[in-house]
């Protein structure tokens, strides 16, 4: 089993360098100065929208790119130079990029052939792959009489057949449908879990990085925004940008009354009524203008007042979307301003507890907002 | 009404089919003729057939002919491929606008203006003309042709699967080899086909760089036919009709084998 505690560990050398890498293409930076480091068994996401430069990321590990400036460490030794075929990393390209004219056992073979290994050995680790990805009844086939689902399978038994020291996963799921994509995920936990290969998975898929990883680093237009554990990223933005990118959020716009110590903070937002009294964890002077951000799942809605006296507010219900195990509520506030909260359906019954254009209590706790500086 | 809408594009499909191969059936026709004038009908016989097959002058140009052929389908072959790679995977190096535009200069450029250029390359370096220089000169304009096919079909590769191959640990040659050139392999049957019956077919280009000893078939049929159209080139006429329609029927055979395939394919993974 791989430490999983590992990564949190910074005194742990770490087994991928990426130090101040820079991409440009011409006169357009695609990766901006990018610095990570990332642990021996992790498996790592890149996040972001299209072209933010994921891709161009992952090909500079794959050497299929050379960095306008920077380098790259793999396991203490300087890749930057290395060609692809020296290397020890190995990529599952985001259209699988399966040779159409051999069969799945020679695509997943190849790269153990390119090795001169033993052919006895060659066949033994190519069975044991297609065992890994429950393919061993198509191993004759072709990659033409496969189902999309099937060939996705084949290109990372054919990315992992060489035990490289990481593997690069290009939005490995997105060509899958909803349901095949969420059966893949915990496929792709677990083969990572059973070989302890490092990987880095490259998505624009929030959810699915949440789901997969162990850390993510949040991308837009080629530099890094933040990286943190998913619950990190997701609980602790760092910026509007992560806020908004990761999950949905409500933004206030504000600025700092008071703030009595480095724990304790009042924000006053034109767009809402009331104050928010919120427990800060940086020190802010007071005037600073800065942006409230809480999920929806943090602001709790009721057709009665609420006890507390604080972080409260009335507002009138604008849409409602029924989602089965819970409720997206959109509510206006008195100034106009429209506010996303989602409340779990705890109670089995057809009609609804609340009802559009009704008029409803928001409130919230002093930790479910996060004070954004940027 | 009905039968006057219908009747005019039926008449249009018979004359073109008549402006098409009315010659060629005319010619198959006279090819069985008895009599030795070309266009009298005289009844049927298969004579000139058997003369043919004594006509040393004529078996001696076709064997002339096919061996340029192939070795000018070749060589025009490969050459036309590794420049055809070079100018679509190896970047923006310097001249290669011009590179490009010199490679498919010989698409339009007239035969005689080749013919006439390789002739006077070969008589300023002394080349005893012969075979060897109807074959260059042929390599040199068919090579053009091979580019043009082999490089749409670069272009529409996925560049992809040859990254696959080296990041899986296959040296650029090793990778050319084993997945590159399999890819090209309809485009590269293609081009050695066309170049093949470009060699096949070339009269002008021939007649220039042509020595004493070296007649191809086009030049020996052209020289007969000046002196008076002879029955036996019907003969031969036919034999080629035959040989192209073969030719033809093989590869549309192979084509609707392939497309069977792709969709028992296509069926096999829906079922999965
Ligand atoms: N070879 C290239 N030449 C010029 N520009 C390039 C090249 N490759 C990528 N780019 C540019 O770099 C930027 C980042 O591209 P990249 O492919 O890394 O995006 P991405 O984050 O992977 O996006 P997506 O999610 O759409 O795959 C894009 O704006 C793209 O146009
Ligand atoms: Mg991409």
């Amino acid at each position: 089993m791989v430490n999983k505690s590992s990564w949190f560990a910074p005194k742990e050398v770490p087994y991928i360098c990426i130090e101040n890498v820079t991409k440009r293409f011409g006169g357009f930076v695609a990766v901006d100065n990018v610095s990570l480091e990332i642990h021996r068994g992790e498996l790592f996401s890149l996040l972001g929208p299209s072209g933010c430069g994921k891709t161009t990321l992952l090909r500079m590990l794959a050497g299929l790119e050379t960095p306008s400036e920077g380098r790259i460490l793999v396991d203490g030794q300087d890749t930057t130079n290395i060609p692809p075929y020296d290397r020890p990393v190995n990529m599952m390209f985001q259209s699988y990029a399966l040779f159409p004219h051999m069969t799945v056992e020679k695509n997943v073979a190849f790269g153990l052939r390119q090795d001169n290994m033993p052919p006895h050995d060659i066949d033994a680790r190519a069975k044991e792959m297609l065992e890994l990805v429950q393919l061993m009844n198509f191993a004759k086939r072709k990659p033409a009489q496969l189902s999309g689902g099937q060939r996705q399978r084949v290109a990372l038994a054919r990315s992992l057949a060489k035990y490289p020291k990481l593997l690069l996963l290009d939005e490995p799921l997105a060509a899958l449908d909803k349901k095949l994509r969420e059966q893949t995920q915990f496929e792709l936990m677990n083969i990572q879990e059973k070989t302890g290969v490092t990987f880095i998975v490259v998505t624009h898929d929030q959810e699915e990085a949440m789901t997969l990883s162990t850390r993510i680093a949040v991308m837009n237009d080629g530099v890094i925004r933040q990286v943190g554990t998913p619950s990190e990223v997701y609980e602790f933005p760092n910026t509007r940008y992560v806020a908004d990118f990761v999950g949905s959020i409500n933004l206030f716009e504000g600025d700092v009354t008071d703030s009595p110590d480095t724990e304790h903070v009042t924000i006053r937002s034109e767009e809402v009524a009331v104050e928010f009294k919120l427990d800060a964890f940086v020190e802010l002077p007071i005037g600073a203008k800065v942006a409230v951000a809480i999920r929806p799942e943090k602001i709790a809605i009721s057709k009665d007042k609420p006890e507390q006296e604080e972080n409260i507010c009335r507002g009138k219900v604008d849409e409602i979307a029924y989602q089965g195990s819970l409720s997206i509520y959109q509510v206006e506030l008195p100034g106009g301003k429209l506010v996303r909260v989602t409340a779990p359906n705890l109670t089995r019954t057809a009609e609804r507890p609340i009802d559009w254009d009704e008029e409803v209590w928001l409130c919230w706790g002093r930790h479910a907002g996060v004070v954004l500086s940027d | 009404m009905v039968n006057k809408t219908s009747f005019l594009p039926t008449l249009t499909l018979l004359f073109g089919f008549a402006f098409l191969y009315a010659p060629i059936v005319i010619l198959i026709i006279f090819s069985f003729n008895a009599g030795k004038l070309v266009s009298v009908w005289a009844g049927f016989s298969t004579q000139w057939y058997g003369e043919l097959l004594h006509n040393e002058q004529i078996l001696r140009a076709a064997w002339v002919s096919i061996k340029i052929a192939v070795v000018n389908a070749t060589i025009a072959t490969i050459l036309g491929t590794l420049g055809a790679y070079g100018l679509s995977r190896f970047g923006a190096f310097k001249g290669r606008t011009l590179f490009t535009g010199m490679m498919t200069a010989p698409l339009v450029m007239p035969d005689v203006i080749t013919g006439l250029a390789t002739l006077l390359l070969f008589v300023g370096i002394g080349w005893t003309r012969g075979m060897s220089t109807i074959t260059i000169a042929h390599i040199t304009f068919s090579l053009a042709f091979v580019a043009v096919i082999v490089r749409a079909r670069v272009s529409a590769l996925d560049q992809s699967l040859e990254e696959a191959a080296m990041d899986l640990g296959a040296r650029p040659v090793k990778t050319f080899i084993v997945i590159t050139i399999p890819m090209l392999a309809p485009a590269l049957v293609a081009g050695w086909l066309l170049a093949f019956t470009l060699s096949l077919d070339d009269l002008v280009i021939a007649s220039f760089v042509a020595g004493p000893g070296a007649s191809t078939l086009p030049m020996v049929v052209f020289s007969k036919v000046r002196l008076g159209v002879s029955p036996e080139i019907n003969a031969l006429g036919t034999l080629i009709v035959l040989l192209v329609a073969l030719c033809i029927a093989v590869a549309a055979w192979i084509f609707h084998r392939q497309e069977q395939e792709r969709l028992r394919d296509q069926q096999a993974a829906e079922r999965g």
